[in-house]
């Protein structure tokens, strides 16, 4: 057993400060493809709530296409696929190599996912504002913008919360997918040391040790920013 | 005064029910909408070009059975992780909501472990961790089971989905009315036969939308044994692509792949629309 412990080591002797750097990338990952996943999910949220049909089904098309493609293809089309059109785009002018960076192409990638299925979430959260509280809004002449800052999003987050905090837990381990495209994150660093040492079991358990620990801190936070949206909400007597 | 009245009257039958639609005005979602559309339209003519120009006899005949190998593999995978992680979910489901405190935090931890942690790891973790006791595997006589990649990822996939299903059938009977229970036991129906035939019904409703979900999920998930050399749809995908550089592979196996998630999700709605019958109100 100490033996194996020895393996976690930080520094030279051990994989202890290799796992840190690839558990780094892994929430770096998970954290910058967030805002992008949120801000266009929101938005093809609001085209497919539009009273156009024309807005609503291209946007329709769009989850349809990322939520029915296993992430994982989805992940080596944008990679080779992405390469393949760089290359050609560059070709244009000169001849030099491009290569797709694996961060970007998992970001771009996660970003299609996480954004398809956020948009269900936040259609769903629309549709539970109720009516009467954009015509409310209306009334008392606010603008557009006003509606929506002040009377549909706050209104927003508390719906849409739950269906997001599942989506961010989902997000995390689909980050694990980067590794087969040689991104550095903490699956592939745990290939690398088990290829250096033969250890697979002891060291694959680690990483869903840490896997585990980081949705149980994502929990934990989540549940503080639930507590916090909710915080003006009446409390059913139930 | 009548007659006038009466104009009106006869005035009013002739408009039909309907008032006519106002002409949709060319706003700015409208011109979004058909600018988006126009976009989807030119990305699904330009896949269509490249297919057909890149079309090759040879890549075709050599391939197209091997993806039509994959995909049936893919489909066994699924059909048998489901039912077995099924079959494991009732259980776990059952300890779970259980009043003992062991049984339920047992039931728990194993929930909390197979949905938090990547598929990825966990089919990592038994595919190469059980090398590692090939002796001891050996000794009891599961080798033959865990040496090979295919029943590795079966054996992953189905404690996977046990652990999302539990969950799912927890939520479902969990979210049956209390007043069904009381309505059982006045009617003097001991605890398991409310159980099974009044509860259990009621929960596998509320747990349909969601288990196709899952099963959704298990198609896309399933694509991960590709990783440890399973042939599935997306293993025999990979393969063709590293022999031939041919990215058209990929397109053709995501088509696949989004008519498989297509089929499924229409027969579910056929089948939900079925079996919640006799929950529609009469029109």
């Amino acid at each position: 057993m100490d033996e194996l412990l020895g393996l976690l080591a930080w520094g030279p002797t051990g994989w202890g400060d290799e796992l840190a750097d690839g558990l780094k990338i892994t929430v770096m990952l998970a954290l910058s493809t967030l805002p992008f996943g949120l801000v266009l999910g929101f938005f093809i949220a609001l085209a497919k709530n539009a009273s156009e049909p024309a807005l609503a089904r291209a946007a329709n098309i769009y989850t349809t296409i990322f939520r029915g493609l296993p992430e994982l293809l989805t992940l080596f089309i944008v990679y080779y696929g992405g390469q393949i059109v760089l290359q050609q785009f560059v070709n244009l002018f000169t001849d030099t190599y491009v290569e797709v960076n694996s961060f970007v192409a998992g970001m771009v990638a996660l970003t299609l996912v996480f954004s398809a299925f956020a948009s269900e979430v936040f259609l769903g959260a629309l549709r539970a504002i109720a009516k009467g509280q954009i015509e409310a809004g209306m009334a008392l002449g606010l603008s557009r913008w006003s509606r929506m800052r002040f009377v549909i999003l706050p209104q927003l987050i508390r719906y849409a919360l739950p269906g997001l905090s599942n989506l961010w837990l989902v997000l995390l381990k689909d980050t694990s997918l980067v590794s087969i495209i040689a991104l550095n994150d903490l699956l592939r660093l745990t290939n690398i040391a088990v290829g250096a040492t033969k250890e697979p079991f002891f060291f694959y358990a680690v990483a869903c040790l840490l896997y585990l620990t980081l949705s149980l801190i994502s929990s934990i936070g989540l549940g503080g920013i639930e507590r916090y949206v909710n915080r003006g909400e009446q409390r059913g007597r139930a | 005064m009548i007659i006038e009245s009466r104009s009106a009257d006869t005035a009013l039958t002739e408009v039909s029910a309907v008032p006519a639609q106002p002409p949709r005005p060319w706003n700015g979602a409208r011109i979004t909408g058909y600018v988006l559309l126009v976009l989807w339209g030119l990305c699904g003519a330009a896949l269509i070009y490249y297919l057909i120009t890149g079309f090759d006899q040879d890549f075709f005949t050599r391939y197209a059975p091997r993806l039509l190998s994959g995909f049936w593999v893919t489909v066994q995978l699924v059909t048998i992780s489901i039912v077995i992680g099924g079959v494991i979910a009732f259980p776990v489901a059952l300890a779970r909501i259980s009043p003992n405190r062991l049984l339920s935090s047992l039931a728990f931890g194993y929930i909390y472990l197979f949905r938090g942690t990547p598929l990825l790891a966990q089919v990592f973790l038994v595919y190469y961790g059980a090398g590692q006791f090939r002796a001891e595997l050996e000794s009891i006589g599961l080798w033959w089971f865990f040496r090979e990649a295919y029943s590795c990822a079966l054996f992953t996939f189905s404690l996977n989905t046990s652990g999302y299903q539990a969950e799912i059938l927890r939520g479902a009977i969990q979210s049956v009315p209390r007043g069904q229970w009381e309505g059982a036991h006045a009617l003097g129906l001991h605890n398991a036969v409310t159980f099974f035939k009044v509860i259990l019904p009621q929960a596998f409703i509320i747990a349909l939308r969601p288990l196709g979900n899952e099963i959704i999920f298990m198609i896309k998930g399933s694509a991960i044994a590709s990783i440890i050399t399973v042939f599935d749809l997306m293993g025999q995908t990979r393969l063709a692509f590293s022999r031939s550089f041919e990215f058209q592979v990929y397109i053709w196996a995501a088509l696949i792949y989004l008519f498989i998630v297509e089929v499924l999700r229409r027969i579910w709605d056929r089948l939900e629309a079925v079996l919640t019958k006799h929950l529609k109100p009469m029109s």
